[in-house]
């Protein structure tokens, strides 16, 4: 394995650790506003709110880390990425600030406050909306070199099918991972009430979930063809995928072993994810940009992975140790005891 | 190939959000600092009026943290959407302590995370402020990090340019470079400042709105205290940032000093107002040979004047107002500071009246004007490069042409995350003022009794 396939696979399984902790996070942020627009709050908020308090800042350090590793280890992408991304990147900014801070707001200002509530739910699921375009300009044909540098085809972008096949994958794939996720905390909370309606919300999310999959597969082999090849390629992980996605639905459908459903959550997202990474290579952006050609100098490229070795050894067990004090903690999933500041 | 308008713009936008993302940096880097001090004290001296002044500050904080980080995560990726051409080149050469401040921005969020949920979760307290440290570890870490980034683009060295090609690239040198002490330990140092002199002045606040709480005597000792402390450090470590820019960056100097003609024993020239086209200055204060002896301890020291650099790579002249404002905030805190010590030790009546406790309460905001001063002055300071002797802003900008659009709904989000920061934080103390949460606090304690 050459240095190059390590930054990128160190980078790619950041992203999709941000994957998961900004579903929960932003599909979250979602079921609190419904609950409060359609006064199912009593039975959602409080719940919800106990997950994402002591974890909300966390969840942005993820995605930090992913822009930062990436200009780091591939610094072309800033022209690349950054030049046509000006205006959904700026929006991307925009509705992460908003979100940011008015959860600080809603919860230590004004607690239940409908405003800050809808505008919080609406910005999470927007998000993921908007994150998704990079991935779909990552697919070649969208951006073309001009005379000032790289240009986004604004109007190619959102004509085509397969834009909106990912917008649709990523808003239904966040609803479903945090509804099966809160489902697992609810019940581990004992709070039958919200882990029925939770569950309710998963079902209902995996539907277009699995429409859009078909969609966008049908859409790439058009759009794409080397990049559908090489994920037909690999058509074990795809098959391995969907087998857990069926898993996940079985258990939530018997009442049993949420824990398992959560693994099997991950388990589907983690080898779908990679299925796609890998089918990519060795394009950052297809066709302008390898990973070949947007690598960073030697020296610069061992000095990150040091100080990635040694960052982790920071991180790890300090994550561990908020998983432990919260996620894990029965005692306080169930509101034993309220100790906040 | 650059886009004039893409250019103004780009710059515009980079400056709203600084501009208003070190606002609650600078109290993300000071703040976790004065929680730390006032629980330690509170520990030691087993004194509940002081761990409650770390428990209501911890409270405030949360949502200044929570737009600094925000602001924070904006600005880090603004830097690729507006400056992609930098971006590349500083990608190649300073990435390293951009991804090492990712790293204390993890720390410090992880662990503020477990300190402001476990209030009273531990029976021993000393526990609960050991979470602390790793916080504040993590949150001037972070702060060291991205100024050596800062410091990187004011004297790049590290990394060779052979015709247009990078080549000989040493991270750890990048890191390292000649303006990298004085711009750390200032930024620090400032934090610290300006946080311990913000809080004195909300201590001060309440007991002129009429609290007549022990518990905000203590605040406001205690914190003019750290702030004078602070503000001595500011102040030497200013002196020897003159004498950085004298020997790396004399350009910044001359202009912020309007100095233009090479000699020695230069003045130095405190005010005034200056007629940019006759290079007149009218109303100074004019110091004899001071200005070479701040740049070099030597009164008749040689400082280089800003006619001996060509006209296209000198900064506006502006920058020295800009610089007079910073010292002279910096010295007045100082004045304020010790005035205020020795009237609590020789009991001067001035400290009871109400009109020094007013010039504490503007003390609060007149720091952070001198911190956004300051940073002005070293930003506009090293115009027109963005990389000082290597890259022009010019080179590195966007060539979009929407960034002029983009740069308005920043503008316009910033006023309401502004505006609403501060609603929510005086809601927040308004109704919730020591005297109620101290007595509730000790109406618990009995009935748990």
């Amino acid at each position: 394995m050459n240095i190059e396939i390590l930054g990128i696979s160190v980078l790619w399984i950041f992203l999709f650790g941000y994957i998961i902790v900004g579903s929960i996070d932003f599909g979250a942020g979602f079921f609190n506003a419904y609950g409060i627009l359609t006064n199912k709050q009593r039975i959602l908020s409080t719940i919800i709110q106990r997950y994402l308090s002591p974890v909300w800042e966390v969840t942005n350090v993820f995605f930090v880390f992913f822009f930062v590793g990436i200009i780091g280890f591939f610094p072309k992408t800033a022209v690349y990425f950054g030049q046509p991304m000006l205006i959904p990147g700026s929006i991307i900014l925009i509705l992460l600030c908003i979100r940011g801070s008015y959860y600080a707001f809603e919860s230590y200002g004004t607690k239940g406050h409908k405003g800050y509530a809808t505008l919080y739910g609406a910005s999470g699921v927007l998000i993921p909306a908007a994150l998704s375009i990079t991935l779909t300009i990552s697919e070649g044909g969208f951006v073309s070199i001009g005379k000032g540098g790289p240009e986004l085809d604004f109007k190619a972008l959102f004509t085509s099918p397969l834009t909106w096949s990912v917008v649709v994958l990523s808003i239904s794939a966040c609803l479903f991972i945090s509804a099966t996720f809160l489902t697992w905390y609810a019940n581990k909370a004992n709070d039958l009430e919200a882990r029925e309606l939770l569950k309710k919300y998963a079902f209902f999310w995996a539907i277009p979930l699995v429409v859009a999959v078909i969609g966008i597969m049908v859409e790439l082999r058009s759009h794409n063809p080397l990049h559908y090849n090489r994920m037909m390629d690999m058509w074990y992980l795809l098959v391995l995928s969907a087998l857990m996605f069926i898993g996940t639905i079985y258990l939530l459908w018997s009442n049993k072993k949420f824990g398992v459903a959560i693994g099997l959550v991950i388990g589907q997202f983690l080898f779908a994810f990679f299925a796609y990474g890998i089918g990519h290579y060795p394009y950052l952006m297809y066709p302008h940009l390898t990973i070949y050609d947007s690598f960073t100098n030697q020296s610069m490229a061992i000095a990150l992975v040091v100080t990635f070795v040694l960052g982790l050894l920071l991180l790890l067990p300090a994550l561990w140790l908020i998983m432990k004090l919260f996620i894990f903690n029965k005692d306080y999933a169930k509101g034993k005891n309220d100790t906040h500041v | 190939m650059s886009n004039e308008s893409a250019v103004f713009f780009s710059r515009l936008l980079t400056e709203f959000t600084l501009t208003f993302h070190i606002i609650y940096a600078t109290i993300g880097v000071g703040v976790p600092l004065m929680i730390m001090i006032a629980q330690w004290i509170g520990i030691k001296k087993n004194d509940e009026h002081y761990i409650l002044l770390a428990r209501r500050i911890a409270r405030g904080y949360v949502i200044t943290v929570a737009v600094g980080v925000v602001t924070g995560t904006a600005f880090g990726l603004q830097l690729s959407l507006l400056w992609p051409n930098f971006m590349e080149l500083a990608g190649n050469v300073i990435a390293l302590p951009l991804f090492m401040e990712t790293f204390a921005f993890f720390f410090e969020a992880i662990f503020l995370g477990i300190y402001l949920y476990t209030w009273d979760r531990f029976e021993n307290q000393k526990k609960h402020f050991l979470l602390l440290i790793p916080v504040a570890i993590g949150s001037s870490a972070s702060a060291i990090f991205i100024t050596m980034v800062n410091a990187f683009m004011n004297s790049p060295r590290g990394f060779d340019l052979v015709d247009g090609q990078l080549t000989n690239v040493q991270p750890i040198l990048a890191m390292l470079t000649p303006s990298m002490p004085t711009k750390v330990g200032h930024v620090l140092v400032t934090a610290y400042m300006t946080t311990a002199f913000l809080l004195a002045a909300i201590a001060a606040f309440k007991m002129l709105k009429g609290s007549k709480h022990v518990y905000h005597k203590k605040s406001l000792f205690l914190f003019m205290k750290l702030g004078l402390v602070f503000a001595i450090a500011t102040a030497i470590i200013g002196d020897f940032s003159g004498k950085y820019l004298n020997k790396y960056q004399p350009e910044k100097l001359a202009a912020a000093e309007w100095h233009f003609e090479t000699d020695k024993g230069a003045d130095l020239i405190l005010f005034g107002v200056l007629n940019e086209k006759t290079e007149q200055i009218k109303y100074e204060i004019r110091i004899p040979k001071m200005l070479s002896f701040l740049a070099s301890d030597n009164f008749n020291a040689e400082v280089k004047g800003l006619n001996d650099f060509p006209k296209d790579e000198t900064p506006p002249l502006y920058i020295h107002y800009l610089f007079d404002f910073m010292v002279s905030v910096g010295v007045l805190m100082i004045v304020i500071g010790l005035a205020y010590l020795l009237g609590i030790w020789r009991n001067w009546r001035l400290v009871d009246s109400r009109w020094f406790k007013w010039i504490i309460v503007a003390g609060g905001p007149l720091t952070f004007l001198a911190v956004e001063a300051g940073w002005w002055l070293a930003e506009v300071g090293r115009q027109p490069w963005i990389l000082v002797n290597y890259m022009k802003v010019s080179e590195a900008a966007t060539t979009s042409d929407n960034v002029g659009l983009m740069a308005a709904l920043f503008a316009i989000l910033y006023v309401i995350l502004g505006i609403g920061s501060v609603v929510v934080l005086r809601r927040m103390f308004k109704n919730n003022p020591v005297e109620r949460e101290l007595e509730e606090r000790h109406n618990e304690e009995s009935d748990h009794k």
